[in-house]
C-alpha cells in the first residue's frame, strides 16, 4: 500500500512479522479524562491475526473504551497495547475503528459516497486529493454493502440500518488489516443484519483480524474464533490471572455464538 | 442604469463595491463552516474582542487591521486555554471573554471622549477603506479561501466525524484552530465593513440562509457568498441614495434574504424524491 506523502500521523511503523499479534493488552486499564473510575483494569488480551473475536459484556462493562484504546483515542493509564506491534494509533491506516452511529453529525451536508471517501483519507494525508483508484474502491464497497441506491443521497436521509452499513462501507474502504467494530448490529433492521454478516465472513475470509463488541452475543450469529467476556472493566475468565491467549484460526476450535 | 453607475464616479464608492464584495465573499464561504460546525457565538466573540485591540492601534497609531488580527487571534487562543481541560466549558470561556474584552476596549475609547471615531469602530466605515485597506483586505480574502480550499477535505471529515478523524490520527483540535485563525481573518476585514458588533452577521446571516436552500456544502458556500455579495452592494448604494448607516444597511439586506430564504424555500426546494 503506497504511502502518503504528508500523511495526518507522523508515528507510522514498519510492517510486522508474521509472528506478531494484531492486538495484543498487557495489564491495560484506562480511565477517560477527568473521571475518578477505570474504564477498563488490568486487562490481559492476544489477539492473533486473522482471527475473530467477540467481546461481550453490559453497557458500562468497558468493551467500548477498550476499543477506543486499541484504536488509539484514548490513552491507556496503565499497562500497554500493542497493535501490530506497535503503539496504538501507530499504524493507523492498517486499524479501520467502527464508531457508535452517535458519533457523528448526520445532518452534516454531505453523500454518501463522499463520506465513504472519507475511509481512504488516511492513504492520502495532507494536499492529496482522491486518485480514480480510491472512487473505485469506494464504488466496489457500496456495491457490496448494497447502498448503491443510496450512495448521493445525503446523509441525514439514512435510516439507522442504512447509517451502519455507510460506516461499515468506509471501514472497508480503509483496506485495513485489523476492525474493530463497536456495537455494528445494535438497533439495526434485518436485511441490514444479513448484509453485515456476510461482509464480516468475506472480510474473515480475506484474513482480516475482525474484533466485535457488542452487549447482546446473540446479535452476531457470525463464528468466532473466540468470545471474551468483560464485566465492569475486567475480563471474565475461569482463571483471571492467566492472560487469555486467543490463538490463529487454523488451531481454534470455531465457537458459534 | 445611470443611478447605477454613477456613483461609481466616486472613488470611495469603487473602494466601497469592491471591498463588500470582496468581505462578502470570504465571510459567508468561511461563515458556511462557523454555521455548520455551530460556531456562531465563537464567530460573534472574536468580533467583539477585537474591540480593544481596535481601539489601542487607533490610541497609538498602529494599523488597525493588526491590532483587531492580535485581538481576535488572542480571543481565539485565550478560549482554547480556559477551557482546555473542562475546567471551564467552552461556552462559558467565550461569554467571559467575549464580554471582559469588549468592556475593555469601550473603557479605552472612553479615555479618548472620542465618540465618533467610536461610532466609526463599532458600526464600520465602509465608505473610508483606503487603497491600502482594500489591498489588505485582498490579500487576507485570498489568504483565508485558499486556505479553506486547501484543508477542504480535513475541514469537512473533522466537522462530520471528529472521533473517525482521530483514529487516523488527524487532529480535530489542529483543524479548529485552523479555523479559528480563519475566523480572526475574516473578522478584521469584516470591521471595516459593517464594525465590530455587526461583523458575526457577515459569518452568519448569508450562510444560515443559504443552508436552508441547498443541502451541499459547494452550492452553499457559493450562494452564501453571492447572497453576501450582493447584500455588500445593495447596502451600499442604499446608504449613498438614503443616507443611512451603510454597515446596518449591508446587514439589514442579508437579513432581508434570509427571511425571503426561510419563508421561500418550499417554493425553491427541488420537489421532494418519491
Amino acid at each position: 500500500m503506497k504511502h502518503p506523502r504528508f500523511p495526518y500521523s507522523r508515528t507510522r511503523h514498519g510492517t510486522p512479522g508474521p509472528q506478531t499479534p494484531a492486538l495484543e493488552c498487557i495489564d491495560v486499564s484506562v480511565r477517560y479524562p477527568r473521571a475518578e473510575r477505570r474504564a477498563v483494569s488490568d486487562v490481559c488480551l492476544k489477539i492473533a491475526m486473522g482471527s475473530r473475536v467477540a467481546l461481550i459484556g453490559a453497557n458500562g462493562s468497558g468493551k467500548s473504551t477498550l476499543l477506543k484504546a486499541a484504536a488509539g483515542i484514548l490513552p491507556v493509564c496503565g499497562g500497554e497495547i500493542r497493535v501490530h506491534g506497535s503503539v496504538p494509533g501507530g499504524c493507523c491506516h492498517r486499524v479501520a475503528y467502527l464508531a457508535q452511529r452517535s458519533e457523528l453529525d448526520w445532518r452534516f451536508p454531505m453523500t454518501v459516497r463522499r463520506l465513504v471517501l472519507t475511509g481512504r483519507y488516511v492513504h492520502l494525508g495532507w494536499f492529496a486529493r482522491p486518485h480514480a483508484a480510491d472512487h473505485e474502491i469506494v464504488q466496489k464497497v457500496i456495491d457490496l454493502l448494497e447502498i448503491h441506491d443510496l450512495a448521493d443521497r445525503r446523509i441525514n436521509e439514512l435510516s439507522g440500518g442504512q447509517q451502519q452499513r455507510a460506516l461499515l462501507a468506509r471501514a472497508m474502504a480503509q483496506e485495513a488489516d485489523m476492525l474493530l467494530l463497536d456495537e455494528p448490529l445494535n438497533a439495526v433492521d434485518a436485511q441490514t443484519r444479513q448484509i453485515v454478516r456476510d461482509v464480516l465472513r468475506t472480510l474473515s475470509q480475506a484474513g482480516k483480524t475482525i474484533v466485535v463488541a457488542t452487549h447482546d452475543a446473540h446479535d452476531i450469529e457470525v463464528d468466532f474464533d473466540s468470545v471474551v467476556h468483560l464485566s465492569a472493566g475486567r475480563l471474565i475468565n475461569d482463571e483471571i490471572s492467566r492472560p487469555l491467549i486467543v490463538p490463529p484460526v487454523a488451531t481454534t476450535q470455531r465457537i458459534s455464538v | 442604469m445611470n443611478w447605477l453607475i454613477s456613483p461609481l464616479a466616486f472613488n470611495f464608492m469603487r473602494t466601497g463595491v469592491l471591498a463588500a464584495i470582496l468581505v462578502g465573499a470570504t465571510c459567508a464561504i468561511l461563515g458556511s463552516y462557523v454555521v455548520l460546525r455551530r460556531m456562531a457565538f465563537i464567530g460573534d466573540a472574536i468580533a467583539h474582542t477585537s474591540l480593544p485591540g481596535v481601539v489601542v492601534a487607533y490610541l497609538t497609531g498602529f494599523n488597525l487591521f493588526f491590532g483587531a488580527l492580535i485581538a481576535g487571534l488572542a480571543t481565539a487562543m485565550g478560549i482554547g486555554w480556559l477551557s482546555r481541560r473542562d475546567a471551564v466549558r467552552e461556552d462559558t470561556a467565550i461569554g467571559v471573554l467575549f464580554t471582559g474584552m469588549f468592556a475593555l476596549g469601550v473603557l479605552l475609547i472612553s479615555t479618548t471622549k472620542s465618540f465618533r471615531d467610536f461610532t466609526q469602530m463599532l458600526f464600520g466605515n465602509i465608505l473610508g477603506v483606503t487603497t491600502m485597506d482594500l489591498i489588505l483586505i485582498a490579500i487576507i480574502a485570498f489568504a483565508v479561501l485558499t486556505t479553506l480550499a486547501i484543508f477542504h477535505k480535513e475541514l469537512e471529515l473533522t466537522s462530520v466525524d471528529p472521533t473517525y478523524a482521530a483514529v487516523i490520527g488527524l487532529r480535530a483540535d489542529w483543524m479548529r484552530n485552523i479555523l479559528l485563525v480563519l475566523l480572526a481573518l475574516a473578522v478584521v476585514t469584516g470591521i471595516q465593513v459593517v464594525g465590530v458588533i455587526l461583523t458575526s452577521a457577515l459569518l452568519v446571516t448569508p450562510a444560515a440562509a443559504a443552508s436552508l436552500l441547498t443541502r451541499n456544502l459547494f452550492r452553499m458556500m457559493l450562494l452564501a457568498a453571492i447572497i453576501a455579495m450582493s447584500s455588500g452592494v445593495i447596502g451600499l448604494y442604499a446608504s449613498f441614495y438614503l443616507g443611512v448607516a451603510s454597515g446596518a444597511a449591508i446587514v439589514i439586506t442579508c437579513t432581508a434574504w434570509f427571511a425571503a430564504a426561510f419563508f421561500g424555500r418550499h417554493l425553491l426546494r427541488q420537489p421532494a424524491r418519491s
